[in-house]
Order: structure tokens, then C-alpha cells, then sequence
């Protein structure tokens, strides 16, 4: 392999090696099976939002309100079984909210050809806003009676395995299919590279990203359900913490460049595991908080460095729409 | 002294006589409390600014209901800013608050120092400040709210209580960092340890006041030492993960999860019935909106001016355990106050 083929995921598939190889030999208790799953357990719902995120990132987008569709529509399931409808048609009616928005969300870009950056931010505010305005009566969404049974999807496991991590696998199957097995993928990573190019040659993009922001809309609204079971609760504030960067963080840092066409599930998962490593290894070690964070920004600038020095970027590589 | 038995055994009956004479006129009449007139004045008409970090969420949905209920029936108006966790927001709201000159205004505070020159401008204009559950450098006419060190050192107590004889390994699970009533709490946790050094602290951590955080965070602590026999958790609305953790590694009951919070009844008394939380400190919500609104009452009605008395309320502490969890007193519900 010469030094110009290696990109951005063998970078972090090496920081992530050497950094699971050191936690493993010189951090007690970190290389055991049962941290393995916490680990992993601990960063599935990251990987699922990531895994939107890569889908619409691949095909030249970016979706914003992806935490919105993680708080609203799942919070939307929990109050309504609070105030006494069924399960099933909860969730059928999440599951429509979020239809509708990522529709909304595609019909914008798509159609109405505004950036997708500006329109889902403008629309992640809106249905955050509409969840705290008519839907929650209190920001934290308690679990109630007629939730039992469904906590298993965040707390269970099946074969020892948490549940959380099947979900993740799950999502990266189907979205590994959707990719790389279907006209609809290959379509994804044609609009990607070169939109106008793609047009030109009749593929039908319009459409297609209009399912791209519906997809997104809809495994949003499944990390959703998984992270509520998990902790049995629905916190809808969480929309504003900075969780959208960890997400758009896992996709990058993977490889997934901004510039789009580029990039597969691969990337997400290396992403995805780096950070879990990081986060476990030192909450293992009792890193103070100000510390974790000086760690996390060091070895995230280290990765950016590394490729800036390996793929310098010129006139031929820069895109429109790089950031 | 028999004697002086006797006399006044006669006083007494012929004081009760006269008594009995005189009472019939006074019903016909009616008697007029002369205070009562001056202090419906000094109420009616007037305004109260409410300032929370945000709305939304139990505590400060149940102040406003709380506070509402008890001024609105004497022609008081309440008016709400919600900054939704924005302080920026927050200070700008507090600034066009003062210009509109109302009687009093209740301000939960983000932080101990942002609101603090506005609060002392407001107070020299002649509006009293309520400071509630998160005081600020300033003094002002009243703070009314928890003793977070109290809390810390309450719940570090039995968990410290449940640990002996035990592995006495505990975990604290911190709010945000930047936050003092976080920082406050975890000093009452360094009191308490400081007295037990036979404590071993494992893992002490923030998780942004986030139950997805706490769970991660107990996780991984649980994994790596399974003899833990308490937690120490800042907050319930976010201790709901941590419990989540421990239940996940089957040792409800095994591991003492104690924490604090506003004692909503979904929040607090469910989940300790559940089992997920063993103790819960209650900084009764109801309790807090009744003294901010005799605080209001009493300053309006006694003619003192803003900036020249300053006081405090602390809550009473409510522990909420197995005990109590059932009864109808210990915790409150949202609807209830809202009626």
C-alpha cells in the first residue's frame, strides 16, 4: 500500500487500533467481555444516528434535525400512552410524524432546492419547538404503565447480547443492503459525486433525496425508541445538547468525506468505535471532565492533521459544498 | 389561699356573665379588621415577573402553578419569560422585566454570577427580588430554595449507612460542571467523606445532568467493580439512567442509588416504589411556591423597600423512601397544582 492511498478511515482505523491495543494491555478490566458489550451498548445510539447521517451525507446533504426526529416523535409515543392510547397506535403515529417531516425535510431540498443545511435547521427547530409547544407537558417523558415490555428494546438482550447493539447491527445491514446492493444506492452515491452529472444522465435525483431525508427521518426516530427503553424516558431537551456534533463527528472522523460521494456503513463503524473506546477507556480510568474533553479534541485533531498532511487538498480535490 | 381561689372563681364567672351581655351586640354589629383593607391594596393590581432557566420541566412548571394559585385570587398578575436554558436570553428578558417595573420579581438563577449586577439594579429601582433553588452572589429580599450542601451530605449519609459492612466502593454521579448547585451538592459529599475515609471513591463523574450519560457511565463502573454498594446522584431526572444501569446489571437492591430532586410524583415516589431509587431528596416544589408567594405578600403589604431587608427560606428536606413513597403527602402531582 503507498503512503497516497491512505485515507482518513485507515488513519482512525489505526488511532483506533493502537488506542484499544494500549487501553487493552495497560488498563485493567478494559479487554473483558462484558465491557466489550457495555461499550458497545454505550455508543449504539450514536452509530444508528450516525448511520443516517452517512446516507444523507453520502448523497451531498446534511440533516441538522436529525435530533429532533430522535426526541419528538419517540417522546411523542411515551406521552401518548401516558394519556391512555394503546402502544401499537403510538407508535404508528410517531412513525407518521416522522414520515411527514422527513418529507417535509426532502420537499425543501429537493424541490424547493433550499440547502439542506439551512432547511433542517429551520425544520429541526420547528419540530422541537412543536414538541415542547403542544405535544410534552414536561420536557422529561416518563415511561408509564402501559409501556411494559417495550423497555426490552433499549434493556433486554438476546443471546447475551444488549439489545441496543443489535439494533445498531441491525441498521448497518440494512443500510449496508440499501447501499451497496440497489439501484437506490448506487443512484445515492451518483447524486453525491456530482449532482448536476447525475441529473444530466436521467437519474431520477429528486426523488431520491427526498427518500434519502425520509430514511434519516425514520432511523432518527428508531435510535429514539432504542434510547428511551434504554433509560426509560424520554428526555426531548436533549435537542439541545451538542449531541448532532458527536454525530456529525462519527461520520467524518469515519471518512465520510462532506463533499459527499464518498464512504460506506465501513466508516461509521470505525467512527463509531473510536469514540466508544475513548469514552469507555477513560471513563474507566476516572478522567475528570475537562480532561476527557482535552483528550477527545487532541486525538480528533491528530486524525484531521494526519489527512491534511497525507490528501493535501488542492483545486482538483476541493468540491463545491466542501466545509 | 383558699381565699384567693374563691375570688377569683367569682372574677371568673362574673367576667363570663358580662361576656354573655356584650356578645349579641357585637354579632348585630360586626367588627372591622383594620389591617386586612391596606393589605388587599397594597396586592391588588399588581405584577409579578417570573424568570425560570426554562419552562417545561416539573420544578419550574410547578413554581409558576404554585405561585399563580396563591397571588392571582388577590388581583395579582404573573407573567412568565421562558429563556429556554439560553442565558443570554435569560439576562435580556430579565433587563425589558425590570423596565416594566413590576412589584416583584422571581428569578432562577443559571449561575451565581450572570443575573447578579441586573438583580441589584432591579432591587435599587424598587423591585424586590425572589431568588428560588439557585441563589447568586447578590443577596436579595428572599431566596428561597434548597441547601444543596445539605442535600450532598444527606444523601452521601446513607449511602455511606447502606455501604458498611460492605465493599464500601460508592460512585458519585455529578450534574454539569459548569452548574453550582452540582458543585454545591458535591461539597456536602466531600463533608460527609471526609469523615469516613474508610470510603473508597470509584469513579466520580459529570453527566451533564443527561440520563443517557449517567447510564453509560454507570455502566462501565459497574463492570468494572460489580461489589459497588452505593451511588451518590445529583439529580432524578437524570438519575434515571444511572438506576436504568443498575437495574440492567441486576443489582437492584444490592447497589443504594440515592439522589434529589423536585418530588414530582412520576419523578420521585414512583420511581422509588419501583425500586429504581432507594433514597430521593425532595425540595418539596409546593412547599417552595408557597414561600415565594407569602414572601411577596408579606414584602408588598410591609411597606419595607427593595434592597433593605434581606432574608432566607430554606426548604425543609423531604427524604423519600420505600416508607413514604406510597403516601399522598410525600410527593405532588403536576395536574393537581394546576387546578
Amino acid at each position: 500500500m503507498t503512503l497516497k492511498r491512505i485515507g482518513q478511515q485507515e488513519i482512525v482505523l489505526g488511532i483506533f487500533v493502537v488506542l484499544f491495543v494500549a487501553f487493552a494491555l495497560f488498563l485493567p478490566g478494559f479487554a473483558t467481555t462484558a465491557n466489550m458489550l457495555t461499550l458497545l451498548q454505550n455508543v449504539a445510539v450514536l452509530g444508528i444516528l450516525g448511520l443516517a447521517m452517512a446516507l444523507v451525507v453520502i448523497g451531498r446533504g446534511i440533516d441538522i434535525s436529525l435530533i429532533a426526529a430522535l426526541a419528538v416523535p419517540p417522546g411523542l409515543v411515551l406521552q401518548m400512552v401516558q394519556d391512555g392510547h394503546s402502544l401499537p397506535v403510538s407508535i404508528a403515529a410517531a412513525l407518521a410524524l416522522a414520515l411527514v417531516f422527513g418529507l417535509l425535510n426532502g420537499w425543501l431540498i429537493a424541490y424547493a432546492e433550499v440547502p439542506s443545511l439551512f432547511t433542517t435547521l429551520a425544520t429541526g427547530l420547528f419540530l422541537a419547538g412543536l414538541g415542547q409547544a403542544a405535544l410534552f407537558k414536561l420536557d422529561v417523558v416518563q415511561w408509564s404503565e402501559g409501556m411494559s415490555g417495550f423497555e426490552r428494546l433499549g434493556q433486554g438482550s438476546l443471546l447475551g447480547i444488549p439489545t441496543p447493539i443489535i439494533a445498531f447491527a441491525l441498521v448497518c445491514v440494512v443500510v449496508a443492503l440499501l447501499l451497496r446492493q440497489t439501484r437506490i444506492g448506487a443512484y445515492i452515491y451518483a447524486i453525491g459525486d456530482n449532482p448536476f452529472g447525475a441529473r444530466v444522465t436521467g437519474i431520477p435525483s429528486r426523488p431520491i433525496i427526498v427518500l434519502q431525508y425520509v430514511l434519516a427521518a425514520l432511523i432518527g426516530c428508531f435510535a429514539g425508541l432504542v434510547l428511551a427503553s434504554s433509560v426509560n424516558s424520554m428526555p426531548t431537551r436533549i435537542f439541545n445538547s451538542t449531541m448532532i456534533y458527536d454525530v456529525i463527528l462519527v461520520v467524518v472522523l469515519g471518512g465520510i468525506g462532506l463533499s459527499g460521494g464518498r464512504g460506506g456503513v465501513f466508516n461509521v463503524i470505525i467512527g463509531t468505535l473510536l469514540i466508544g473506546t475513548m469514552l469507555n477507556g477513560m471513563t474507566i480510568m476516572d478522567v475528570s471532565y475537562s480532561g476527557q474533553n482535552l483528550i477527545k479534541g487532541v486525538i480528533l485533531l491528530i486524525a484531521v492533521i494526519i489527512d491534511s498532511f497525507l490528501n493535501p487538498r488542492n483545486e482538483e480535490t476541493a468540491q463545491q459544498g466542501d466545509i | 389561699m383558699l381565699n384567693i381561689g374563691k375570688r377569683l372563681a367569682t372574677m371568673v364567672a362574673g367576667a363570663g356573665l358580662v361576656a354573655c351581655a356584650a356578645a349579641p351586640a357585637l354579632a348585630q354589629k360586626g367588627l372591622d379588621e383594620p389591617f386586612q383593607g391596606a393589605f388587599k391594596k397594597a396586592l391588588a393590581g399588581k405584577t409579578v415577573g417570573y424568570l425560570p432557566v426554562a419552562m417545561n420541566f416539573d420544578l419550574t412548571e410547578g413554581w409558576y402553578a404554585g405561585v399563580k394559585k396563591e397571588l392571582e385570587p388577590y388581583g395579582m398578575k404573573v407573567v412568565v419569560r421562558d429563556p429556554n436554558w439560553s442565558t443570554s436570553a435569560g439576562a435580556q428578558a430579565l433587563t425589558t422585566l425590570i423596565s416594566e417595573k413590576p412589584a416583584a420579581i422571581i428569578v432562577h438563577n443559571p449561575d451565581v454570577q450572570t443575573y447578579a449586577r441586573l438583580m441589584q439594579r432591579a432591587e435599587k429601582q424598587g423591585i424586590f427580588i425572589i431568588q428560588v433553588n439557585m441563589g447568586s452572589v447578590y443577596r436579595s429580599a428572599a431566596f428561597v430554595g434548597a441547601n444543596w450542601i445539605e442535600i450532598g451530605e444527606r444523601d452521601t449519609e446513607a449511602v455511606v449507612k447502606a455501604c458498611q459492612g460492605k465493599s464500601n466502593k460508592i460512585a458519585i454521579v455529578q450534574g454539569a460542571l459548569s452548574a453550582a448547585a452540582s458543585a454545591y451538592t458535591l461539597k456536602g459529599v466531600e463533608n460527609v467523606l471526609a469523615k469516613h475515609p474508610e470510603i473508597k471513591v470509584v469513579s466520580s463523574q459529570a453527566a451533564d445532568w443527561d440520563a443517557a450519560k449517567a447510564k453509560a457511565i454507570t455502566q462501565t463502573v459497574l463492570k468494572q467493580h460489580p461489589d459497588l454498594c452505593g451511588i451518590v446522584g445529583f439529580w432524578d431526572g437524570m438519575d434515571i439512567g444511572t438506576a436504568a444501569a443498575v437495574k440492567e446489571a441486576g443489582l437492584t437492591g444490592k447497589v443504594f442509588v440515592a439522589t434529589s430532586g423536585g418530588g414530582e410524583r412520576k419523578g420521585a415516589c414512583e420511581l422509588v416504589k419501583s425500586g429504581a431509587f432507594d433514597l430521593n431528596v425532595s425540595y418539596d416544589v409546593p412547599t417552595q411556591a408557597a414561600d415565594m408567594a407569602a414572601m411577596i405578600k408579606w414584602l408588598l403589604s410591609s411597606g419595607a423597600k427593595a434592597g433593605e431587608v434581606k432574608g432566607s427560606i430554606y426548604t425543609t428536606l423531604i427524604p423519600i423512601t420505600n416508607e413514604n413513597a406510597s403516601s399522598d403527602t410525600a410527593c405532588w402531582n403536576l395536574s393537581d397544582l394546576k387546578k
